[in-house]
Order: structure tokens, then sequence, then C-alpha cells
């Protein structure tokens, strides 16, 4: 059987390694894209991401990536942002400053501000996770259980304007947005391919999805 | 609940385990990348590869192992020891390593902290402590595997260490390191309750307790070594006694 083509979209700041090998593990083959036209040409698109938002807004914005991934999404591809990847999601962050995100999604990335010292940020290490209710919720965490823990590491949260698109919740402090998946757009923002066995699970839905 | 993580660390020289004492005495221990999937599939939160070969060739012998490891295992792969510069990161980045642990190249040139959290973000900078008493709730950073101290206090050090951008530190007691008798639970609550980034306990770890300890005194994750190499305590065993101590863990099927 011919392996499913997902496309890992590389701007050069984040370790992408892992999720290549999660990828290849899971039985797909990933093919890194650093030009956007690149993506048009796959079922299935990944982007990963660790660092800033404002640098990596700004890279991807340079490279004409914005525009590409809204038609990218817009014609019913299936996307999948992990971490910041999926912050950059949202309509804007106030990391270190204000930025414009891809906007694929309503709704804003803020801090974690605690007045709680042993509340320690990053948000670091496995956390579990509620499952939301609704058919895209059910196809991205097929064969996973409720309240399962997933690897996490960030200072930021999202805030969706609309919970439509929530498909998990995380607490830490507060109640926030873990992932979402609506239609073809899916993303966490913990590590999939850092998450053991069951992180692996998604991806392999995620690729899945792809090959329908 | 975020989850207490439990570290396994493996000591590795020219790509093979390590086990000794104090750096003498070294026995060959098995295959990192099998041992390292053995601790991934009884549940470890983290890996943590301490790289205890100086030279150049055993550098790349360690880039290489990174890389066979991250193929395998899915979790959270930290690489340190002997790590100077921003192309050394690069190439652990590269291989498959989610974190880098500096320590020795970070207290001679603390800018090495800003300049590798700014580039690969603070998620991937991991600055190890290597503490010890000086006198009653003081300790000075010491460097050289605990023989020279610095004459800078711990706490002050990881402080600005925290500032400079590491992501977290990792606390290593070195009046504690292999007497298996506890993590310093003073050093831990004094560098512990001054930070907004998590601590890392290590050095120490001999009994189930001392990982509740731990816990009490402000640690977020926990390493061990020679406690896991010597099958002492199983990873599942440790977790199961910190759920029944109402200590929220990660636990697997």
């Amino acid at each position: 059987m011919q392996r499913t083509k997902i496309a890992v979209i590389d701007y050069g700041f984040g370790n992408i390694k892992s999720v290549i090998n999660a990828l290849r593990y899971c039985g797909a083959e990933p093919c890194i894209v650093d030009s956007p036209l690149k993506i048009l040409n796959f079922g299935g698109t990944i982007l990963p991401g660790v660092g800033a938002f404002g640098p990596a807004a700004d890279f991807l914005k340079l490279k004409g990536f914005y525009k590409i991934i809204r038609d990218y999404v817009n014609s019913g591809k299936m996307l999948y942002g992990i971490c910041l990847g999926f912050q950059l999601f949202f309509t804007r962050s106030y990391e270190n400053g204000n930025y414009e995100g891809l906007d694929i999604i309503s709704g804003e990335v803020k801090k974690f501000e605690f007045g709680d010292k042993t509340l320690k940020i990053p948000h670091m290490g496995w956390n579990d996770i509620s499952i939301a209710e609704g058919v895209y919720a059910e196809k991205m965490f097929y064969s996973i259980n409720n309240r399962e823990n997933f690897y996490f590491v960030h200072s930021y949260y999202v805030v969706p304007e609309n919970f439509l698109y929530v498909s998990s919740i995380c607490e830490y402090g507060l109640k926030f947005c873990s992932s979402v998946a609506y239609e073809n757009v899916w993303g966490s923002q913990f590590h999939p391919e850092k998450s053991g066995k069951e992180g692996l699970k998604i991806l392999s839905n995620f690729i899945n999805e792809v090959g329908k | 609940m975020l989850g207490i993580r439990l570290i396994p660390c493996l000591d590795v020289a020219k790509g093979r385990v390590v086990k000794g004492t104090n750096f003498v005495n070294l026995r060959d221990a098995g295959d990192p990348v099998e041992v390292a999937e053995q601790y991934y599939s009884e549940g470890a939160d983290e890996i943590v590869f301490l790289d205890i070969t100086a030279t150049h060739e055993g550098r790349n012998t360690t880039v290489d192992l990174v890389r066979k490891t991250a193929e395998k295992v899915f979790i959270p792969l930290t690489v340190g020891g002997g790590i100077r510069t921003i192309e050394d990161i690069r190439n652990l980045l590269n291989a498959g390593a989610d974190k880098v642990s500096l320590n020795s190249s970070a207290v001679k040139d603390p800018e090495i902290i800003r300049k590798a959290s700014d580039k690969f973000g603070i998620q991937c900078i991991v600055v190890a402590v290597d503490a010890k008493k000086v006198r009653e709730y003081k300790w000075n950073v010491f460097v050289h595997g605990g023989r020279i101290d610095t004459g800078i206090d711990a706490v002050v050090w990881s402080e600005k260490a925290a500032k400079l951008g590491a992501g977290e530190i990792l606390l290593t007691s070195m009046d504690k390191d292999g007497t298996k008798d506890g993590y310093d639970l003073e050093l831990l609550k004094a560098v512990s309750n001054s930070l907004e980034i998590p601590v890392i306990a290590s050095g120490g770890a001999g009994k189930i307790e001392h990982f509740s300890q731990a816990c009490e005194y402000g640690a977020s994750a926990m390493l061990a070594a020679s406690l896991f190499h010597y099958k002492k305590l199983t990873i599942k065993e440790i977790k199961d006694y910190l759920e029944s101590k109402n200590i929220f863990v990660r636990t697997i099927n």
C-alpha cells in the first residue's frame, strides 16, 4: 500500500524532526516543505512550530504562506497545527507585542498569568484533557479515552470566539482550549508527536482522514 | 491536572550507557536506544541523556544516538553534557532532541542562554545548576563535576538563567548526588520559590518517599539515574506511590 504523503511546513525555527519521525512511525511519508505553493500538491499538511509567535508570523507572511494556507484550507484539504502552529491559526497574539495570525479561526492568543507561584510558567509536562462532543472531535480522538494525558509546553493559550471549533479542554490555573477540530482544520496546543502512544493515535487519525 | 514528571537519566559515553560512581569505575550498561525505549514503554515522562565523554568524536556518536532514539521514542528527549555553542545545540535539535541542557558553558558565558532561547525557543533550553552547600541556607554553583566552586550563589544564578531565557532548571545537589538519602529539599525549596519556571530535582533519590518529598518542596519533575538502572524501583512503582499520596501523575495502560 502506498504511504500517505503529508507536507510538514518548515519555517526554519522549530525542531521539526520529531514530527517527521512520528509521521513516519505512523506509516505516512512526511515531506518537508519550505515554499508555499508546494503545499497545494498535498492532501494533508502539518504546521508545526516551537518558539515565539512574532518571528514565525513574520516569516510565514514574508514567504507568502499566509494567503496560500488560507486558500489551501478553503479548498477543503486537511491541516493540522501543533503548538505554535496551532496558535498561528487565530486572529492575533499578544506574545511580545501584537501580531496578526492566519485568522483561520477567530480568536486570540494570551499569556498565562497567575498570582500563585506554584503554577509554573511555561505550563510544561503531561496534562489530561476533556474531549468535547461532536463529530469532528470524535474523528480527531478516535480510539482515545477521555482524560488521557498529553505533553504540553507553552506560556500562551488560545481563546477562540466560537466554541464550535473546540475539540478538547485542558485545565491549568484556568480552563483553556487544548485543541480544535472543525471540518478540515485540526490543531492542538499539546504535542501529539511527543505524547507517547496516545499522541501517535491522533497523528494516525489525521493520516487516515487525509487518505480518505 | 498537570502531572509531576519522572525522568530517568542515562549517562552515556562513546555511544553506550555507563554506570559508575563519581565518573570512576565506569561499567558498560547497555545500548542507550534500547534502554531509552524500555523506559518509554514503562511510562517515563521524559528521557535525559547526559553525555559524559568530552571528546569531539564522542560528541558525534551522541548526535547519532539521539537520532536513533528519536525515531522510536515519542516523549521529550533532553541531551546534556559538554554543549558549548549554538552550533552544538542546533546539531542536537536537528537530530531529534527536544531540549538541551546547558551547564558549565552557561556559567562561563550566560549570554549563550539568551542566544539559544531567542533562536530555538525557551521550551528547549534547560539550564543545569550543580549546587553545593557552603553554609546554612546558602548554596554555590559548582562546575567540573562538583570540584570547582564558582562562588556564585545557586539561587541568584537560577534567577538569572530564568531571566535570560531558560525554560526550566535542572537542579542537582552535589552534596546529595550518589548518597541515596534523598533530594536536598531546602535547596529545592529555595530555588523553586524564587522562580516562575519549573524546577527538576536531581541528586539523591534512593527511596520511594524521596519522590513525594520533592513534590512537597516545589519540584515539577524528578530525575533519577542509578535508582532506575539498578531497578531498585520501577517507574510504575513510584507513580503508583505518588498517586496513593494524591499527587497527580500520568499513568499508561
